[in-house]
């Protein structure tokens, strides 16, 4: 069981939940989109919801904005119920999915425009607000062509002036960077944080363990259509591994001298080291950059030539390993979990 | 346990709404509603403006079923109605009206079908506006696309050497009664472009439809030669009795009888089919 903090920034915002979902179901035919989902966003804090594909993240982003009703269950969002007012409720959300969702013939400009006379802006203040976007999202230049001849990732940022011109209190963001390039990606990243600066709560879907880390605080894994764990985004990697340290030797014969060393200096939390011949790669877990460093450091002292050092994340797939490989009472409640 | 959860926090305290804001401050306002019907009315005269193609029907087929039925059929029919070309010209325009309204509302069952496929429509659904406006605002285009349609169609009439037999009255009267009826044939395709998965099948299907409706009818040619479960067929059909009271509008004749009739389909349809299309609409998922 992992154990629970709060992160800093949320005591600092107090405990006011944005969102609340409790024992949410939604079946399609036989199967279970969403089968008893229960989940806290608190206000001005990103939750991040991880889970692979099919696992219900998008059946619960569409449950949450009102496109579909939940068959059982039920979730408030700042303050309104999705299914007794939905009115409401669209008022206060603003929301990007994976499909762009704006109006490929028209031009960003235009685009941006039409929603705010759809949220009652007035004329002017409509203008204003499609140029301020515009400008903030660095679309500017691109606000007369039709969105269709926008890029991935320019398509995506406007999706997403779109979905602040409301100035909305929760904004749901349904993988927001599936298919994009990873230069794309930081561009849509960093604009969500900015958001998030500026005091947004939001929800996030991901399959991808890095977005998850750069964005949320607290993260909920998701597996066909259930919570299968819950904590700080910091709680999860420990408890998942963190990231591995892959470091290739200069010379491919040393590499099982260099676990040796590694496994023997019985450095602070550096739990293990293992040779990957195939690859020429020495993998060493580590939970920090302290013990990164550490790491490098005993072998530049023994004396060991290093050809190359890189850091990665856990996959989804080792995370749900890792989370469901030692929690019995996972897999006897849902056998297939295993297999996945 | 299968999950860690965190400190629990008891359900809906301190977030929910005062019982207060229950449901009227939901309510969209008359005003803010026309205002966006008319913001989505401008999304849709911009898609044509950057699609010109799209207006083609509306420009074309007045101008091709004119030319069309008033050469090939024109001489012959005319004759067996005791004048020519001209007699037959005078017969066609009004009934060709009340088609063009048909053919132009196809459109907008593929057009929400297509809408529907892409994201925009998903950025409508969770936007604080009535649903229906979504759809009101593309039948308000449809109808402009149908008065085009309309205006071409007179103008080829004119131009050809129709004569209108009543007062511009009447002509009015026609094109009024023919967008009312259009407009609650769109309801039946907004619910056919909102229920099947394509667009290509809501065009199929509704040529599967119009056709039997359009010529079995006294559109192209009077009934009276038609053999009598036809003439049934035709007396029920409402494309008839619209036809009939366009003609009766424009070239004078009995009135009364079709224009009831078409204003009854009219009514029927539109409370029938409108209720049902928005519900559809709001269920999709």
């Amino acid at each position: 069981m992992v154990c629970m903090t709060r992160n800093d920034k949320n005591l600092i915002r107090g405990g006011t939940n944005a969102v609340e979902v409790r024992g949410l179901v939604k079946h399609y035919g036989t199967t279970k989109a969403l089968d008893g989902v229960d989940l806290d966003v608190r206000e001005g804090t990103v939750l991040g919801v991880l889970g692979p594909n099919g696992a219900g993240k998008t059946t619960l982003v569409r449950c949450l904005s009102t496109l579909i009703q939940p068959d059982a269950g039920h979730a408030v969002v700042a303050g309104y119920d999705v299914v007794k007012q939905p009115r409401q409720l669209r008022r206060t959300i603003g929301l990007t999915g994976q499909y762009a969702s704006v109006d490929e013939k028209l031009s960003g400009w235009e685009n941006l425009y039409m929603i705010g006379r759809l949220l009652d802006l007035p004329r002017k203040k409509a203008r204003a607000r499609a140029d301020e976007l515009l400008e903030r999202f660095s679309l500017t230049d691109a606000a007369k062509k039709a969105a269709m001849d926008y890029s991935g990732g320019m398509r995506r940022r406007l999706d997403l002036a779109a979905s602040m011109i409301g100035s909305p209190a929760v904004l749901y963001l349904d993988e927001p960077t599936t298919g994009l390039d990873p230069r794309t990606r930081n561009e849509v990243w960093d604009e969500v944080q900015r958001m998030v600066a500026e005091g947004a709560t939001v929800l996030l879907t991901t399959q991808y363990m890095e977005e998850a880390e750069q964005l949320a605080s607290e993260l909920t894994v998701i597996d066909r259509g259930r919570i299968i764990a819950r904590g700080g985004v910091d709680e999860l990697k420990a408890k998942v591994g963190g990231r591995t340290l892959q470091i290739r030797p200069s010379d491919p014969a040393e590499l099982a001298a260099m676990a040796q060393a590694v496994r023997e200096a019985g450095l602070d939390g550096v739990a293990g080291a293992q040779a990957v011949p195939d690859e020429g790669l020495l993998h060493v877990p580590i939970l920090s950059d302290e013990q990164l460093t550490a790491v490098i450091g005993l072998l530049g002292t023994r004396g060991f030539s290093l050809a190359h050092v890189a850091t990665a994340l856990p996959s989804l797939d080792e995370v749900f390993l890792a989370i469901t490989g030692d929690k019995a009472t996972v897999t006897d409640t849902n056998p297939q979990e295993v297999a996945a | 346990m299968s999950t860690t959860t965190l400190t629990p926090t008891p359900t809906g305290a301190g977030t929910s709404a005062p019982s207060a804001k229950l449901h009227d401050e939901g309510r969209i306002g008359l005003r803010n509603n026309l205002r966006h019907i008319g913001a989505l009315v401008r999304r849709n005269l911009l898609q044509i403006k950057k699609d010109p193609e799209s207006m083609f029907d509306a420009l074309l087929m007045p101008v091709i079923f004119t030319l069309l039925f008033v050469y090939v059929f024109g001489g012959s029919v005319g004759g067996s109605m005791g004048g020519g070309r001209q007699e037959y010209l005078n017969y066609l325009i009004p009934g060709l009206m009340a088609m063009m309204g048909m053919n132009i509302a196809m459109a907008v069952g593929s057009g929400v079908n297509d809408d529907f496929r892409k994201g925009v429509m998903d950025r409508f659904r969770t936007m604080p506006i009535a649903r229906s406006s979504v759809l009101i605002a593309k039948i308000v285009v449809e109808l402009g696309r149908m008065m085009v349609a309309t205006l071409i169609l007179l103008a080829m009439g004119f131009a050809l050497g129709m004569e209108l037999q009543e007062s511009v009255l009447g002509l009015i009267g026609a094109i009024a009664l023919s967008a009312a009826f259009g407009a609650a044939i769109m309801w039946i395709f907004i619910l056919l472009g909102l229920t099947m998965k394509t667009a290509q099948a809501v065009q199929g299907m509704g040529m599967l439809v119009l056709m039997p409706l359009q010529f079995g009818s006294s559109i192209f040619a009077p009934t009276q030669t038609m053999p009598g479960w036809l003439q049934t067929f035709t007396d029920y059909n409402p494309l008839s009795n619209l036809a009939d009271a366009a003609r009766a509008l424009m070239m004078g004749g009995p009135l009364a009888h079709s224009v009831w009739v078409t204003l009854g389909w009219t009514v029927v349809i539109t409370a029938v089919m409108a209720p049902l299309a928005v519900a559809k609409f709001r269920k999709k998922s």
